[in-house]
């Protein structure tokens, strides 16, 4: 927990409470959940439980950081599970014969490019951003099949180093180096969405897409930038899962979408774009993968138990939300 | 006399099938507060988007300290130290009030937002307006007039030399008025050149140093406010006589015709109320904005549920669980927001027109063509709705004709009841006389209205009796006989009288 809690810089001092009320909802399900967890199983209240759902999480974690900026915009971008699919496969099909930095780079263009583009057209074409990024989603699904449709194994000495090191921080506790960088990936958007005036936009643009126009502030801009993050976060969130997986394969990711716009909600952000914080996000992923070891501690119960729970949360969050919403209406009248 | 900081030449700008400025000359001093003139349609809405770089010029020229400029876009205008307020306030409401004043411009230090001096120079800025508040809340936990004052301040602090306020005070109560009326008079200290537009004559004559009048895309004239009675200043924008209005001026006689609709204890978003309207009556609402008028129009319409009290209409209690209830009872609710709930801007006027008659048959009866086009040939001629041509998007028309469309849409169902919400906010004195006028033949011919307007003389002058709240509480219901005045209506609402 402290490791979490300290590196994420003071936001906005001063914002009234009522903006993290989300937030704040959400970090206590954690602890609650960790401490029920601690109480009813044996073995489950440790700091490596905590530092397993990071492990197994880093690169949703990643994918839901791109996330978070377009529907801070008020859009949503259905790609990022496809992209991340599409990620693992080009890494897997070019591995045996080129260098991995080039490998790395060159699946970071394609995202980034994938993103870029599907903001120009939701931007200049005047199309919702659904359509456009499930049309993205169906191209990045396919483009899997045509390099192949079986797994691909990847036995690179780069990839398959980063997937075994330890990172030890202490007796019996260790991360993988993907949590390093999917934490660097949190630090940085974090500056980016509250130190810059790039982040700014993004919330004014969410606020208020026209009057973010009449202000002067580069819209277009703005919006392309924001896919660009997202595919770039989903091609990363790619690689990472490359390093979990040590495969490529068209069906890796299948729905990460859904789980990525789940934890961005749970962790109090809103659809309608303009209010959310990226510490939320970063709960709303840790609360999913917490559920998923809850799950597992019970044994009995089928997986499928996961789905049930993230769907009764996510119901509650948005109810909650809703709340807050028109609570906050009556009151500006 | 100074020389003109913004001059415009012979400007001509055209739109498919509507000349909407033909030649027009406007010329703005530095530190001046001048007033733009005319009925909507007039053409004020488009000098002010070619002035801003929203539309191109197809004719004429515009100098800006005396260099030729062509904006492409509001962002240039503003760079050139033009900057604009809109009605609608355009800043970001899940913003602070610092970053709504510098976004785009905050402060940085090393390519970092520094907040503090942000937090710092909002702070100062809003104290030249005078205006002390927490610049680093949201703007949305302060009023529409605050929100106003923090667009100025962002406009002023782009050093601008023309700052256009449109239509900043309709939706102001009279307090609010003053203090930005102060402000706009600080700024003209400072030399700054201000274009004023407003419907409200009196505010024009209280600040407007001089006016330009324009009808029908050309120049009337250009004025010096002092020296323009306000009487032939109306003249001018409508170019015929004043006689409609002041035949309105009588008042009318007390209804004691049969009950229409009895509300008793009524409540919801408003305090428990009772109130009745009888048939052919006319029933006027008055209050400051957010005292409850708009919620007590929605129970009566059914889109709030009541918590308490029941309805009778026609004698027969009622259960308005649903708008759908109330319209079959011949409830009809005219909305004052026209832009949200009302208009479906990408239909034509006959489409719009035809909307609720058709929702009343159920979609699967389609109003046959013909008979569409009969009642809306009808309608148009009836409220004189202009450009008269049914196939036009409503979106093109001024906003009076607009709420024209809208009243009609209603009209047509031939309503018992009909609810009217701000119905001649924000539309020119001619549209406004028209629709007053027809209030009153309405009522002549036995239909109940309830009336809500911000202004006092017109709710006065239209209705029989009027309810005054305040507070979201009725705290007084008042007979329209010869004692009662827009003073003792004031009264009424400041004391809150029956507490």
């Amino acid at each position: 927990m402290k490791t979490l809690a300290r590196p994420l810089p003071r936001q906005l001092p001063r914002t009234l409470p009522r903006n993290y009320l989300p937030v704040l909802v959400t970090g206590a399900l954690f602890v609650a959940m960790f401490v029920a967890g601690g109480i009813r199983y044996e073995g489950f209240a440790t700091g490596q439980i905590i530092l397993n759902v990071f492990i197994d999480n880093a690169f949703l974690l990643v994918v839901a950081v791109g996330m978070t900026f377009v529907i801070l915009t008020g859009g949503i971008d259905l790609s990022v599970g496809s992209v991340v699919a599409l990620t693992t496969m080009i890494s897997a099909s070019l591995l045996p014969s080129t260098p991995s930095i080039l490998v790395i780079l060159l699946v970071l263009a394609i995202g980034g490019v994938l993103g870029a583009a599907m903001g120009a057209i939701i931007h200049y074409f005047e199309i919702q951003p659904f359509i456009v990024t499930l049309a993205g989603m169906f191209l990045a699904r396919g483009l899997c099949y045509t390099i192949g449709t079986d797994s691909i194994p990847i036995n690179d000495p780069t990839f398959t180093s980063i997937a075994q090191t330890q990172i030890k921080l202490g007796p019996d506790l260790w991360i993988s180096p993907s949590v390093l960088i999917a934490l660097a990936v949190v630090l940085l958007a974090t500056y980016t969405l509250h130190y810059t005036r790039t982040g700014r936009n993004v919330y004014a643009v969410g606020g208020n897409e026209q009057s973010a126009l009449l202000m002067g502030l580069p819209v277009a801009r703005t919006k392309i930038v924001v896919y660009t993050i997202s595919g770039l976060c989903s091609a990363l969130g790619g690689l990472l899962l490359s390093f979990y997986m040590l495969s490529g394969y068209g069906l890796h990711a299948v729905g990460m979408e859904l789980d990525a716009i789940a934890a961005v909600v749970i962790g109090g952000t809103l659809l309608t774009g303009g209010s959310g914080y990226l510490l939320g996000t970063v709960l709303g992923v840790l609360v999913l993968g917490l559920i998923q070891t809850v799950i597992s501690f019970e044994g009995t119960l089928s997986s499928w138990w996961t789905k049930i729970v993230i769907g009764l949360l996510l119901l509650i969050f948005i109810l909650l939300q809703r709340l807050i919403v028109t609570t906050g209406a009556t009151r500006d009248r | 006399m100074a020389e003109a900081i913004l001059r415009m030449t012979g400007i001509g700008k055209e739109f498919p099938g509507v000349r909407a400025l033909d030649g027009v000359d406007f010329r703005l001093l530095p530190g001046e507060v001048h007033a733009l003139m005319g009925e909507n349609g007039a053409g004020k809405s488009t000098l002010i988007k070619v002035l801003t770089g929203v539309y191109s010029i197809d004719a004429g020229e515009i100098e800006l300290a005396g260099a030729k400029v062509a904006f492409t876009g509001p962002l240039e205008a503003q760079k050139a130290g033009i900057s604009t307020v809109y009605q609608e306030v355009n800043l970001c409401r899940n913003l602070s009030v610092a970053e709504n004043v510098f976004i785009g411009r905050e402060p940085r230090r090393f390519g970092r937002i520094n907040w503090r001096e942000m937090r710092r120079r909002a702070a100062e800025l809003l104290t030249r307006l005078d205006l002390s508040i927490d610049v680093a809340k949201p703007l949305s936990t302060y009023s529409l007039a605050i929100q106003q004052m923090v667009a100025i301040a962002r406009a002023i602090d782009i050093d601008a030399r023309v700052l256009i306020l449109d239509e900043p005070t309709s939706s102001l109560d009279a307090g609010e008025v003053a203090q930005l009326f102060r402000v706009m008079r600080r700024l003209k200290e400072q030399g700054i050149a201000i274009l004023f537009v407003s419907h409200f004559l009196d505010q024009i004559y209280e600040i407007a140093d001089r006016m330009t009048i324009l009808r029908n895309g050309r120049l009337v004239g250009e004025y010096v406010t002092a020296e323009l009675p306000q009487v032939e200043l109306v003249g001018k924008m409508i170019g015929r006589e004043l006689a409609e209005l002041e035949r309105l001026d009588e008042r009318p006689p007390a209804r004691t015709s049969d009950t229409l609709v009895e509300a008793s204890a009524l409540g919801g978003k408003v305090a428990p109320f009772s109130l009745t309207i009888r048939e052919g009556e006319v029933v006027g609402l008055a209050g400051l904005l957010g005292s409850g008028r708009t919620e007590i129009a929605r129970l009566l319409f059914g889109a709030d549920h009541a918590a308490t009290g029941t309805v009778r209409i026609g004698g027969e209690q009622v259960n308005l669980r649903t708008p759908r209830i109330a319209m079959s009872k011949g409830v009809a609710f005219c909305s004052e927001n026209r832009r949200e709930e009302g208009l479906v801007p990408e239909l034509t006027v006959r489409e719009n027109l035809i909307l609720a008659l058709q929702a009343d048959r159920g979609w699967s009866r389609p109003v046959p063509r013909k008979k569409q086009d009969e009642l809306v040939a009808k309608y148009i001629k009836a409220l004189n709705i202009r450009p008269d041509n049914p196939e036009m998007l409503i979106r093109n028309l001024s906003g009076g004709n607009q709420q024209k469309v809208l009243l009609a849409r209603w009209l047509i169902l031939e309503p018992r009841l009909l609810i009217l919400d701000e119905p001649t906010r924000g539309i020119d004195v001619g549209a406004k006389a028209e629709i007053q006028k027809l209030v009153v033949e309405l009522s002549d011919g036995g239909m109940a209205v309830l009336f809500i307007s911000a202004e006092l003389e017109e709710v006065l002058r239209l209705s029989h009796k009027v309810a005054v709240l305040r507070d979201r509480r009725v705290v007084a219901e008042l007979p329209n006989d010869d004692t009662l005045t827009t003073d003792v209506l004031m009264e009424t609402i400041a004391s809150g009288a029956a507490k």
